[in-house]
């Protein structure tokens, strides 16, 4: 395995790597001291867990590595782990996480602080490799926060701030960053101090536990109405437990922004944001879009600002909880609004568009929202590309159309 | 010495008033089974009769703590267990996982297989009804040939059952053992031997489905003797590589007097459209399965 | 009043007697022990206790005399049938109704 040399060290708590995204990831989970690791190879994720086997091997991670036979159960493993209290990392893409659906809704269900990492991969079939957001965007409804790097550094800090995030409000955490462009790619690093990791996450403390001291028994049969313990207490119906999960959800907002923050004061890389924004103090058009193809989007803002039109981008990092109101905010001068996106809920549209539409809806915001289906399977999305969709998109706007029907694909059929 | 109902311990850890119906043989083992483990255990359960008796939140049946899980997951979920117990520096407790044959035989077998192999361990317990009880007795790879179910209604199975613990054997395991309900001594001993041992342990248990098989809930025990006294099935264990007939599997073959299969198969209401083909088809497969039996065990002089 | 005074947030429970209610309820016919015949009070030792073992719902105790827990006992019969001195009989329960 191909090691990175050290560049330079920027301070004695600090040094600057170059990493691909995968190491990134397995960087951020052996400097959040995971406990438990399993996970199943599946390309491009298995340098994740080729790196984390080669660090409990060689002595510098002190955790249990499960090799496992499936997805599915790598997040069982996790799962039980969890709930006896170890902190668990697994990492798939794709075909895997589609695998792990159930145990997905598992784990939020029983509120464990499971993190994942997720690189973004396109599903079959046919079979493809390569990165789209379909992966992650189809498990969107399984009780997940979802956080999209944009690039490397985001990759390992984001795994940090994840155990801080799900171990406060007992949700787990997808960390999602795509198959390739981020995974394959290397780029400069600045990875944090153990010292100073330490004295950010503190060690995981359950809500529950699994011990003979005190038998509680787990997920067992819930029924639709609130029912009594033995000792009188009314609990919750199957209903009240769900609804307890998108109050989590609801309230992770404040959490994640806090933990952002934090994170920004202790190594001055600060998420306070949900999202993050290129020119938008002066935008009448705003991208937006999630992960790598943000970035790609701010060299297309680049070429529209170059042709006199004001454009800006807004890159999505926390698709769930959706930061609805924030982002109101953000887009409520623009005009038009161009939601480029990877992936695609059939029969409708991208899914970031839509929940963009439904962020604006009743928001007195009445912008042109247009959508664009791009680089699925991997194919290439070039700046140029984007900019003249947006082009296109503006002299659509001359019909006055709010909102089109269906998405336009940037594709040759 | 050797337990007997009257040293065997009191405590309980299955309480009464569970759901399980009346008669469940599958209530009667797991009671032993926790007895063997003397409550410092956690247990994780599929999908299945056991979840039933394990109660609706918020009230649980059993007073050790257990984590229910998805059906294929059990091995998985087992893994887990004993991964973060590791991890946490806790080596006290016993990690149980227990399942069905469906959860078992069927959707849970990629996940045992694999924790098996990675000699993950804990002690893995299948409870056979052969069939899928808890959702109303469709078939199962455990469900016999011409058995009747939900989902061979006329017909009944056209297939044999698989044999699942010999599948684990394949997989080396320190310790592999078969037990029935019927005999709740036999298969407490089982358990407490399984404790001691260290890695992937398995234990199969027989247990009489009076809803599932059509037979009264009064001739739970009964039915199970009598799957014992015809080879239908056999009591033994493998401990490390070594074959051994136990309890009342040893003495009919002490006795060389296994009775015809066919007493079994009619005092229950599943097997009533067998032809006699069909039953001695069955007949030829105890047969051979108890004749392998007595030329791998050594210890019948 | 809400639930959220139980204070889980996933669904934990804890233990109790009688999970599915009074399971006595279910049955049609009462074990009745005649202590005269059953081992363990004739010997007024620690003996047989072959009902409690073989009782699927532990609502047997093991003691002298054997007691068998009316409110959750299903009716089963297990302990009659496996009763080598046939101590325990089967009785409808509408004879006791009365």
């Amino acid at each position: 395995m191909k090691r990175s040399s050290v560049l330079n060290v920027a301070d004695r708590n600090a040094s600057v790597q170059i990493l691909d995204g995968n190491h990134a990831a397995a960087e951020g989970a052996k400097l959040s001291r995971v406990q438990v690791v399993a996970a199943y190879p599946i390309t491009p994720q298995s340098p994740v867990t080729e790196t984390l086997s080669e660090f409990v091997e060689e002595g510098n991670l002190n955790a249990e590595y499960v090799a496992v036979e499936s997805e599915h159960s790598a997040l069982a493993v996790c799962t039980s782990a969890s709930i006896v209290g170890a902190r668990t990392f697994t990492a798939t893409s794709s075909h895997g996480l589609a695998y792990m659906h159930e145990m997905l809704h598992w784990v939020a269900g029983t509120r464990l602080p499971v993190v994942l990492a997720c690189v973004n991969r396109a599903i079959g079939a046919p079979w493809n490799v390569l990165n789209d957001q379909q992966d992650s965007i189809s498990q969107r409804d399984t009780g997940w926060i979802q956080i999209y790097a944009r690039n490397n550094q985001e990759i390992l800090d984001s795994v940090i701030q994840a155990y801080k995030i799900a171990e406060a409000v007992y949700v787990p955490v997808m960390v999602c960053y795509d198959g390739y462009i981020l995974s394959h790619t290397e780029m400069p690093v600045d990875i944090p101090s153990q010292e100073d990791v330490d004295r950010f996450l503190p060690p995981y403390k359950p809500h529950t536990t699994l011990d003979p001291a005190k038998p509680r028994n787990y997920n067992l049969v819930t029924l639709a109405n609130p029912r009594v313990n033995a000792e009188g207490v009314l609990c919750h119906g199957y209903m009240e437990i769900r609804y307890l999960l998108q109050e989590a959800l609801q309230n992770s907002r404040e959490t994640i922004a806090r933990v952002g923050q934090e994170f920004g004061e202790l190594f001055g890389r600060s998420y306070a944001k949900m999202f993050w924004e290129d020119r938008l103090d002066d935008a009448d058009i705003v991208i937006v879009a999630m992960g790598s193809l943000a970035m790609e989007a701010t060299v297309a803002a680049d070429m529209l600002r170059e042709e006199g039109h004001k454009a800006g981008v807004l890159g999505l990092r926390v698709f769930r909880p959706f930061p609805k109101s924030d982002l109101v905010k953000a887009l409520k001068k623009s005009r038009l609004i161009v939601v480029f996106d990877k992936n695609i809920s059939y029969g409708l549209e991208g899914a970031t568009c839509s929940e963009i539409k439904s962020a604006l809806y009743g928001s007195g915001a009445n912008a042109v929202v247009r959508n664009f289906i791009v680089g699925l399977g991997g194919r290439d999305v070039k700046a140029r590309e984007l900019a003249d969709a947006v082009k296109k998109s503006l002299s659509s706007m001359k019909e006055g159309v709010l909102n089109n029907e269906y998405p336009e694909w940037i594709c040759e059929i | 010495m050797k337990t007997n109902a009257v040293n065997l311990t009191e405590t309980e850890y299955v309480l009464p008033g569970n759901r399980l119906c009346p008669g469940c043989s599958v209530s009667l083992a797991y009671r032993h089974i926790l007895k063997a483990l003397e409550g410092q255990v956690i247990v994780t359960v599929p999908a299945s009769c056991l979840t039933v008796l394990h109660g609706m939140y918020p009230v649980t049946s059993v007073t050790v703590p257990c984590v229910n899980t998805p059906f294929a997951s059990t091995g998985a979920s087992a893994t887990g267990l004993i991964a973060g117990l590791k991890a946490l520096g806790r080596t006290d407790l016993t990690v149980l996982a227990i399942a069905g044959d469906g959860g078992t035989y069927d959707i849970g077998i990629q996940a045992l297989s694999g924790a098996a192999e990675r000699q993950d361990d804990f002690i893995y317990i299948c409870y056979d009804n052969e069939g899928y009880m808890n959702t109303g007795n469709q078939r199962s790879g455990s469900t016999p040939l011409g058995a009747i179910s939900g989902t061979t209604p006329i017909l009944g199975k056209q297939q044999n059952q698989k044999d699942m613990t010999a599948i684990m054997e394949a997989h080396g395991l320190p310790y592999v053992a078969t037990a029935n309900a019927s005999y709740p001594l036999d298969l407490y001993d089982k358990v407490r031997k399984a404790r001691a041992i260290e890695g992937t342990r398995f234990i199969h248990v027989f247990t009489p489905c009076p809803p599932g098989w059509r037979f009264p809930f009064s001739d739970t025990i009964r039915i199970g003797d009598l799957a014992i006294q015809t080879g239908w099935d056999i009591l033994y264990e493998v401990e490390n590589g070594a074959f051994r007939l136990t309890s009342a599997s040893a003495s009919v073959a002490r006795k060389g007097n296994l009775r015809p299969v066919r007493e079994f198969l009619v005092e229950q209401g599943r097997f009533k459209n067998l032809t006699e083909e069909q039953i001695n088809q069955l007949q030829d497969r105890v047969n051979a399965r108890w004749q392998r039996c007595l030329d791998r065990a050594t210890d019948l002089s | 009043m809400g639930t959220r005074e139980c204070k889980h947030i996933c669904g934990e429970s804890s233990q109790g007697i009688g999970e599915a209610g009074r399971t006595g309820e279910w049955r049609s016919a009462r074990p009745v022990i005649d202590h005269d015949k059953c081992t363990p009070a004739r010997q007024n030792k620690p003996a047989c206790f072959l009902c409690w073992l073989y009782c699927p719902d532990a609502v047997i105790s093991k003691t002298i005399p054997v007691q068998i827990n009316l409110e959750y006992c299903k009716g089963c019969e297990i302990c009659a049938q496996v009763c080598p001195t046939h101590a325990i009989t089967m009785v409808n329960e509408e004879e006791f109704s009365s």
